[in-house]
């Protein structure tokens, strides 16, 4: 038995009185698809940001890779392997979409040991690999959504991550655009990289994961596969209501 | 001791505005402290028309409710609504703001204190040993009455609660028909409403000169960040925290120290306990 | 290979300037022009490239002030020796102020930075031994030839202060370092994610910058022969050195440069012809004109009629 990448333990978090997540555990092992799914407000966000260090969980564990990071610090977690995209684009607006990607691979990739050069040549590189090439040397805050999307990934996997957390990258786009979300995707998942995927769009979810998990009202209702859980009355009842 | 708790009462109104305008609308004001001696050297005005100070407070508030408005206008045109370098810029124009009142009332007024007069102002109250001055009680009153009806306004009323609202989920008041806009633009007029009042109340405390408001901007800020943002209750026990613990710096110190202790507060609640104390 | 040509040149200038006949007063306004040079540049370093908004400078350049008259009291410390004591005292100050408070909002900084002004200058008020609030009057050493008098040596020492402070400020700029502190202004939760350990950074901008601030202030009781709290801790340091890099533009080191240049000069007019009042009000004015109109300043100006690319340089 393979040991899991990822094993969140009993995890909790509240915001005043309100409690986001209600004694969370589930594992990812390495390699896998992983869907997380829920209504909005279920805590998917929540307790994506607990694993990045965005937030710090109040109680339980989260380790990776066998270690302990819920008092570590986000940047260091994400040295640590685990890259996240955001649900609202974030890009560094006052950079080229070529520079967006230059920031993760100085500070985690190379640890500024690498030759400048080099480091240039690796982020054209990743954006070939996100077919986004010809956008290098556009100003950030010029995008259309999609591409926006595709800069949350390629900086992402500029991190050289061992786990990638796609936080609902393809809400909003069109038919093909999410096709060619799904596709890249499922190409870094070839690659080795575990890849855990929030998102509404169900035969997106079910067409890339392995596994799913379903969240509402920060716990846990259903675990297992896609097929599976479609199929699951919990999970109806929570999307469409009582 | 007694002297702190009526000054502290009188801190807490005087940070009531900023509460709304920070603690609730995360507008970077800093601005705040320089309106408030607006208010003050306005009361002056009026005080040389033989206008009552408390009376002259009351009758600025709507004048300077146009003026938070116009502020808030403004600021939200011009930064809130371009995002990105927004805090940066946002917080420059406040600053520069200040700098402009101040200055400003330096131009027109000179750098002298100016004071006012009232029947309550020179006079004491003999209780128990101790010579209370009436203005402090006054001022202490107003205070009070100001807080109070400030936390019961944001409670019991529509609008009220709109505003308290606006600061913890914009899209849920959105849903609910109810523009956020406009909301923050009455609360940002309220708060600078009831700056004009304090800075009535701090004329009667005592008398004021244009660079007023930098140490009050040490206390108007420690009170908010103690307190809590956006709680109403928390400033009044804020402001009786500042106002004993100057009392005690001030006996034990001297008054060469006195302005040291809200900034040095400040600085501890920051580093120990941001939040404040009934923060969310 | 241009920008090490241009501080030669500029050095030299400076020091022709000094040894030349020109009018004595040229050198007092021309010192307060540098010294706002290294100020606007020193502020730029937290404030335009990481976006945190430090309304301190006026306790960081007082503290650098008073450092340099305590060493030349006590043991009548050289003035190279006062910069550079000067330069640890105000760096340890923002380390510190910087690890109080730059991991919360913005705001709370730049709010914390005004209560260090208030702090420090309270403390020095009751401190006899540098003269409480009266301050303190100092013998100038007698003038270090080839200059002809002291203020001439402080013009060019100021000179060297503004290109040492511009170098600094350029190396952070285009090196990776740089990159991070974009990156924290530009989205700190996305530079976090992104490997960047924003505390850490933060903290070493804030650092840099006090200590060049403190370094701008340790000549200042040698070129004015006296030192007191009020006008060292003047407030109007606070707002020149957040003005003049927002007039300048902030994402570049010319911008400061600009910025005080410009603004130091009409300060010093103004000053002279009309008052220090309408002064401060020129300031306010002119900072909240730029930033509500042209807030990439000169140098977005500039940019955009295509007259200057924004480079390494």
């Amino acid at each position: 038995m393979v040991p899991p990448l990822l094993r969140i333990t009993g995890v909790s978090k509240h915001f005043g009185g309100f409690a986001a997540l209600s004694e969370v555990s589930l594992e990812v092992a390495p390699g896998e698809r992983f869907g997380l799914i829920g209504p909005n407000g279920s805590g998917k966000t929540t307790l994506i940001n607990c694993v990045s260090g965005a937030l710090r969980n109040e109680s339980g564990s989260i380790e990776f890779d066998g270690a302990e990071i819920s008092r570590l610090p986000a940047y260091q977690r994400t040295r640590r392997g685990i890259a996240r995209s955001f649900q609202i684009p974030r890009p560094f607006k006052s950079m080229s979409v070529l520079e967006n990607l230059v920031v993760p691979l100085e500070y985690v990739a190379h640890r500024r040991t690498l030759h400048t050069a080099d480091t240039w040549e690796e982020a054209m590189a990743i954006l070939r690999q996100m077919r986004m090439a010809e956008k290098a040397d556009s100003p950030s805050n010029l995008l259309s959504q999609v591409e926006l999307r595709k800069l949350e990934l390629a900086r992402a996997m500029a991190a050289r991550p061992r786990l990638l957390i796609s936080d609902e990258a393809m809400a909003g786009l069109a038919g093909n655009e999410v096709d060619e979300v799904l596709e890249i995707l499922l190409e870094l998942n070839r690659a080795g990289i575990t890849i855990i995927m929030i998102e509404h769009i169900m035969h997106a979810v079910m067409r890339f994961s392995q596994r799913v998990i379903c969240l509402d009202a920060g716990r846990i209702i259903c675990e297992g596969a896609p097929a599976e859980i479609v199929k699951n009355l919990e999970v109806q009842k929570a999307y469409l209501g009582a | 001791m007694l002297f702190g708790i009526l000054v502290g009462c009188f801190y807490a109104a005087v940070s009531v505005g900023l509460s709304v305008a920070f603690g609730l609308l995360d507008v970077p004001h800093v601005a705040h402290p320089a309106l408030m001696v607006l208010g003050s050297y306005c009361t002056y005005l009026l005080g040389r028309y033989g206008w009552d100070p408390i009376v002259a407070g009351i009758a600025l508030m709507p004048l300077f409710f146009l003026l938070g408005v116009a502020i808030y206008r403004f600021y939200y045109e011009t930064f809130e609504k371009r995002g990105s370098d927004a805090g940066v810029r946002g917080l420059a124009f406040f600053f520069g703001l200040a700098f402009i009142v101040e200055v400003g009332l330096i131009l027109v007024f000179g750098v002298d204190q100016r004071m006012v007069e009232a029947d309550y102002i020179g006079k004491s109250l003999s209780l128990g040993g101790y010579r209370i001055p009436w203005r402090l009680l006054v001022a202490f009153g107003v205070a009070l009455l100001l807080t109070a009806g400030l936390t019961l306004y944001l409670s019991r009323t529509f609008t009220g609660r709109a505003i308290k609202a606006v600061a913890q989920d914009e899209p849920a008041l959105r849903l609910m028909g109810v523009n956020p806009v406009r909301i923050k633009q009455w609360a940002f007029g309220i708060a600078t409403a009831v700056t004009a009042l304090a800075g009535a109340m701090l004329i009667i405390v005592g008398p004021v000169e244009p660079s007023l408001d930098r140490v009050y901007i040490g206390r108007t800020f420690c009170v908010v960040v103690l307190a809590g943002l956006g709680s109403m209750t928390g400033t009044l026990f804020a402001g009786l925290i500042l106002g004993v613990s100057e009392s005690i710096v001030l006996t034990l110190f001297g008054a060469s120290w006195a302005p040291a202790v809200a900034f040095g507060l400040l600085l501890v609640v920051l580093g120990i306990r941001p939040q404040g104390l009934f923060g969310r | 290979m241009k920008f090490w040509i241009g501080v030669a040149l500029a050095v030299a200038l400076a020091a022709g300037l000094a040894l030349s006949g020109t009018n004595e007063y040229f050198f007092y306004a021309g010192y307060v022009v540098l010294q706002f040079v290294v100020l606007a540049t020193a502020w730029n370093i937290l404030g335009g490239y990481a976006g945190y908004v430090n309304f301190g400078t006026a306790a960081f350049f007082g503290i650098g002030a008073y450092t340099a008259v305590v060493l030349f009291k006590a043991a009548g410390a050289p003035l190279g020796v006062q910069i550079l004591a000067a330069a640890c005292a105000s760096g340890l100050l923002g380390f510190g102020t910087g690890l109080l408070t730059l991991r919360l909002r913005g705001i709370f900084f730049s709010i914390a930075t005004v209560a260090v002004i208030f702090i420090m200058q309270t403390a020095i008020v009751n401190w006899r031994y540098v003269g409480g609030a009266t301050g303190v009057q100092l013998l100038r050493p007698p003038a270090m030839p080839p200059f002809d008098s002291y203020t001439r040596m402080l013009f060019v020492v100021m000179a060297i202060m503004a290109v040492a402070g511009v170098c600094i400020a350029r190396y952070i700029e285009v090196s990776w370092i740089g990159r991070g502190l974009r990156a924290i202004r530009d989205s700190e939760e996305a530079a976090e994610c992104s490997g960047v350990p924003t505390l850490k950074l933060k903290l070493f901008a804030c650092t840099v910058s006090g200590a060049l601030m403190g370094a701008a202030g340790a000549p200042l009781p040698m070129y004015m022969s006296f030192l007191e709290p009020a006008s060292s801790f003047d407030l109007n340091y606070s707002v020149s050195a957040l003005a003049m890099p927002m007039i300048g533009g902030t994402s570049h080191w010319l911008g400061p440069v600009i910025g005080a240049i410009l603004l130091g000069s009409v300060q010093q007019i103004v000053t002279v012809t009309i008052s220090n009042e309408i002064n401060v009000l020129v300031v306010g004015v002119l900072l909240v004109v730029f930033v509500v109109a042209a807030p990439d300043g000169v140098l977005g100006l500039l940019r955009r009629l295509k007259w200057f690319r924004r480079s390494s340089g």
